[in-house]
């Protein structure tokens, strides 16, 4: 008995929902393997391997619609999954925005984006240790204060995705990511400070070097000892990269048309409107070759493009999936994601604010006294209202130089005033992951301490 | 094959995947071959059922699958795991090869003899799981829910609610020739309303759950009270001033500001940070890291809870353990591995998210014992400070101790009084000095409603909190107001 293909379970559960009643309905099925290793102190910690295989079937009957899914891929599990599928469908209340995009919205074609290196279907567990040793000495002999380490681990994955809609869409691409982390520990005094550092790439061959990522997790450990709380004033605060892609994680959720259509987000209503200074410019891009972000098609089957978010700092476009866009009366941006036991809902594919030509030491020389965040801890981000407050340590600034490293801080504003705050924006963006940003420096906000 | 002598769950999963008990003691055999201490294969079936609310009607249903096995195997301080969702003897044959790779060669084939047994115990019996119950009564609960929502306050303009049901079923089989398996049910209501009001918007989020069946949510009219709540949290942030920022006097409410001591308490008490040393509580068991009126307990065992389980997923019965009594640190929590690389007792409490994740020391249901004081007379102890009845989440980097966790609901206090709603505050500290600043601690103790869920290493698993009302002299409030 030969195992069917991944396309024709799909081809197999989409006339299996037609014949249980389904006016229309979708397919993913993903399939993947992966493998995950830790050395920590020297010594090997984990290996883990593993192959997974999943599929979500969403049916439509007329406006009502549901999603089942599974990991048990017989002839029964199937059969019986198109019939759970409807008779979900039947007790939800119709929807008249729900349905699969208009078949004329559909890519006809799918690029070829590099989002797939085969050299990470043969990495032996002995390579990747390897690489994880090589990283974890170098933080360990970065720095005499490096005295434990809480290891380095290296991921690897590949994955396909196989997407059939009732409307005559399949299309399938495969992907693959992998990653190196090195979490060293250091101490003085008794204290003890853990900091980490990291590479992600969809290639293998792009991965920094091992023994980098150690030496920057270790510098950025060192530099956390003796770190002190400062009392609470109100000065500017300078975001280093990954703590500003954090600030565009923010944007890119209350720019998303699922949270526009709930009425949860703070930019509601905004369009068009200045909520930047002028040479702030975010972009939306899910065709940059090699990306993280970036896919052929979305899950609904639609072409990713790179949408102008904001420019020159007026608000110029939200991102939508179909439904959202068809609840405010809109165009998707081809921003529909999927998990595979869910339903499509917008998610950013790229999103970045443009670099600026400030580099960040001109940035941190231009604040008399300030803070240098790099890291931020905590959910106290209000969606509705844009209200921040979220658990902050790193270096304090003064006189435009690193002084002392501090922490158990706070800072607190608004993330719409924030926006607007921003001062200075980085000339260092690299795309560490599918979000991301260069320094930002914004003007002002409160920092509580002591 | 039949297999109808044994005790459910064992039944469930040697007929689902063609199994035997004498293939599963082979395998777990061959598993500790080379120089392993320890090996277990794990069995895993999870039906999740979900549905959501939003504009006034249920537009969505979900329900997933999911089944497969993992296999562990551990030496020294190393662990192999493979794991697949395509069980069959061969594949678990596959699945031991690759995560023996991690052993030794040499070592002896060894024999296990695996006998099936069930748990001493069940904190979750029920006469009908929530699984079972009919969808025609899930989706009416939820239209109920916006209809109350909308009729509390015109000002609430949406009401956005998410009823997520689980039943899952687990197999353990070790080298220690444990053969338990456990059902687990789970059910889980959450309301969140969106007030607006002259232009300005605010949301308001409440709810609840356990191990329980259905009816749990209607008893008593449970899920209108979650619903109200949510409504009333948001109506009044309609009118929250800005946070104060600074040190101040803290007083927490009771029931789910327990969370304070899951983030700042329990993960740094962890037995993997503690084998490692990484934690800011590393080697201070039987030191003063608390106020004398202080006393925490991680608990799996009470009936019913969100955070309980009859074994942990090693197949260790769970249990409460005292992690600081009267100020002092007793205890870790542990599981298999760690518990043996310290040389001391397993707490039951290694868990994982699913069978395509390895077990690691985590908290189950973590609480402190109520005190003597009445909760008014605590809140009439403080002159100037904030009180936090609801939050958000939390945070903790357990190696400098420091924590973060942000208060939904809060309210001024002024001269032993509550007066102004806040808006959302951060509350940030150090866990092993928060509990040495506790100067009151209340006679409330309350159970949270059934909501938490903690991430660790990229695993979710559910959790419980509780707290008596405490004072807390000196607790960094990160708002706007300076």
């Amino acid at each position: 008995m030969s195992t069917p293909s991944l396309e024709e379970i799909a081809a197999r559960l989409l006339q299996g929902a037609r014949a249980h009643g389904a006016s229309a309905a979708d397919v993913v099925v993903a399939e993947g393997d992966s493998l995950a290793v830790g050395v920590r102190l020297g010594e090997v910690e984990k290996v883990k391997r593993s192959r997974g295989k999943h599929l979500g079937l969403r049916v439509f009957v007329g406006e009502r619609s549901a999603v089942t899914s599974t990991a048990d891929f017989s002839r029964e599990a199937l059969a019986g999954l198109a019939a759970d599928a409807v008779a979900l469908a039947r007790v939800t209340a119709p929807d008249p925005y729900s349905g699969l995009p208009a078949a004329s919205d559909l890519t006809t074609q799918v690029p070829e984006l590099d989002l797939y290196d085969p050299a990470l279907e043969t990495v032996t567990a002995e390579q990747a240790l390897q690489w994880c040793k090589e990283a974890e000495a170098a933080a360990r002999e970065a720095d005499a204060r490096i005295t434990n380490s809480e290891g380095a681990e290296f991921d690897a994955g590949t994955n396909r995705i196989v997407y059939a809609t009732s409307h005559g869409f399949t299309g399938e691409y495969r992907s693959s990511s992998c990653s190196l982390w090195a979490v060293p520990v250091a101490s003085q005094n008794g204290t003890m400070q853990r900091d980490y550092w990291y590479s992600s790439q969809r290639h293998l061959a792009q991965l920094d070097a091992p023994a980098a990522i150690g030496r920057i997790a270790a510098a950025r450990a060192v530099r956390r000892l003796g770190a002190r709380p400062v009392p609470t004033c109100e000065v500017p605060v300078v975001f280093d990269p990954e703590m500003a892609a954090s600030l565009l994680g923010h944007l890119a959720g209350a720019v998303s048309g699922d949270a526009l259509y709930k009425g949860t987000s703070f930019l509601l209503g905004r369009l068009g409107e200045a909520i930047a200074p002028s040479f702030v410019n975010v972009y939306d891009d899910g065709t940059l070759p090699g990306a993280l972000g970036s896919k052929p098609f979305d899950a609904e089957g639609l072409a990713t493009r790179r949408t102008p978010v904001v420019e020159g700092g007026i608000l110029r476009s939200y991102l939508f999936d179909s439904y959202s866009a068809r609840k405010l009366d809109s165009r998707s941006t081809g921003n529909a994601a999927r998990s595979v036991a869910g339903s499509p809902h917008v998610s950013p594919t790229n999103f970045f604010l443009d670099a600026g030509t400030t580099t960040p030491e001109e940035i941190i020389a231009s604040v008399g006294s300030g803070l240098y965040v790099t890291e931020l801890m905590g959910f106290g981000v209000n969606p509705v209202t844009g209200d921040y407050s979220r658990g902050a340590s790193g270096i304090w600034i003064e006189n435009g130089e690193l002084a002392f490293p501090v922490e158990e801080l706070t800072i607190a504003g608004n993330l719409l005033a924030m926006f607007r705050a921003i001062e200075v924006v980085g000339n260092d963006l690299t795309r560490r992951r599918s979000v991301s940003a260069p320094t930002v420096k914004i003007a002002k906000l409160t920092v509580a301490g002591t | 094959m039949s297999n109808t002598t044994l005790p459910e769950p064992a039944r469930f999963f040697l007929d689902r995947f063609a199994l035997t008990e004498n293939a599963l003691g082979e395998t777990i055999g061959s598993a500790i071959a080379r120089r392993a201490d320890y090996a277990d294969l794990y069995f895993e079936f999870t039906v999740q059922e979900s549905f959501s609310l939003e504009d006034g009607i249920v537009k969505k249903a979900f329900k997933n699958v999911s089944q497969g096995a993992g296999v562990r195997v551990v030496a020294g301080d190393k662990t192999g795991y493979a794991h697949s969702d395509d069980v069959t003897i061969d594949t678990l044959r596959l699945a031991t090869r690759t995560a023996q790779a991690i052993a030794d060669e040499g070592g002896e084939n060894r024999s296990v003899a695996v006998r099936p047994s069930s748990p001493s115990r069940d904190l979750y019996a029920l006469a009908t799981p929530p699984i079972a119950t009919g969808l025609d009564a899930k989706i009416a609960l939820l239209n109920q829910v916006d209809i109350t929502a909308r009729r509390h306050d015109p000002r609430i303009t949406n009401v956005l609610a998410g009823l997520g049901v689980e039943q899952k079923i687990i197999l353990v089989v070790n080298s220690a020739g444990v053969f338990v398996g456990d059902v687990q049910p789970l059910v889980r209501l959450n309301v969140t309303c969106i007030a607006e009001e002259n232009g300005v918007r605010q949301q308001g989020t409440y709810g609840g759950g356990g191990r329980v069946e259905f009816a749990f949510l209607t008893e008593g009219d449970r899920y209108l009270r979650f619903t109200r709540t949510a409504a009333e949290h948001a109506l009044r942030n309609l009118r929250a001033v800005d946070a104060p920022a600074g040190t101040m006097t803290v007083v927490l409410g009771p029931g789910w500001p327990g969370v304070l001591l899951h983030e700042a308490i329990g993960h740094g008490l962890e037995g993997d940070f503690n084998r490692k040393q990484v934690s800011a509580f590393s080697g201070r068991i039987g030191e003063q890291v608390a106020s004398p009126l202080c006393t925490v307990v991680d608990d799996g065992t009470i009936p019913n809870r969100r955070g309980s389980i009859n074994c942990d997923d090693e197949g260790t019965p769970t249990g409460r353990t005292v992690l600081i009594e009267k100020g002092i640190l007793r205890g870790y929590l542990q599981d298999r591995l760690n518990a043996r690389l310290m040389g001391l007792p397993t707490t039951g409490n290694g868990r994982r998210e699913s069978f395509a994740h390895i077990p690691m020391p985590r908290m189950t249901n973590t609480f402190m014992l109520a005190g003597d004081e009445a909760p008014e007379d605590i809140i009439r102890s403080v002159s100037k400070g904030l009180y936090c009845a609801y939050f958000g989440g939390g945070q903790v980097d357990i190696t400098n101790g420091k924590f973060v966790f942000s208060a939904t609901e809060a309210y001024l206090i002024e001269d032993g009084q509550l007066t102004h709603p806040v808006k959302g505050a951060t509350l940030v500290g150090n866990g092993p000095d928060v509990l040495t600043r506790v100067s009151m601690v209340g006679s409330d103790l309350q159970l949270d409603e059934g909501i938490g869920t903690c991430g660790k290493d990229g695993q979710s698993v559910p959790v419980g909190v509780g707290l008596p009302t405490i004072r807390v002299d000196g607790l960094t409030v990160g708002g706007t107001q300076a």
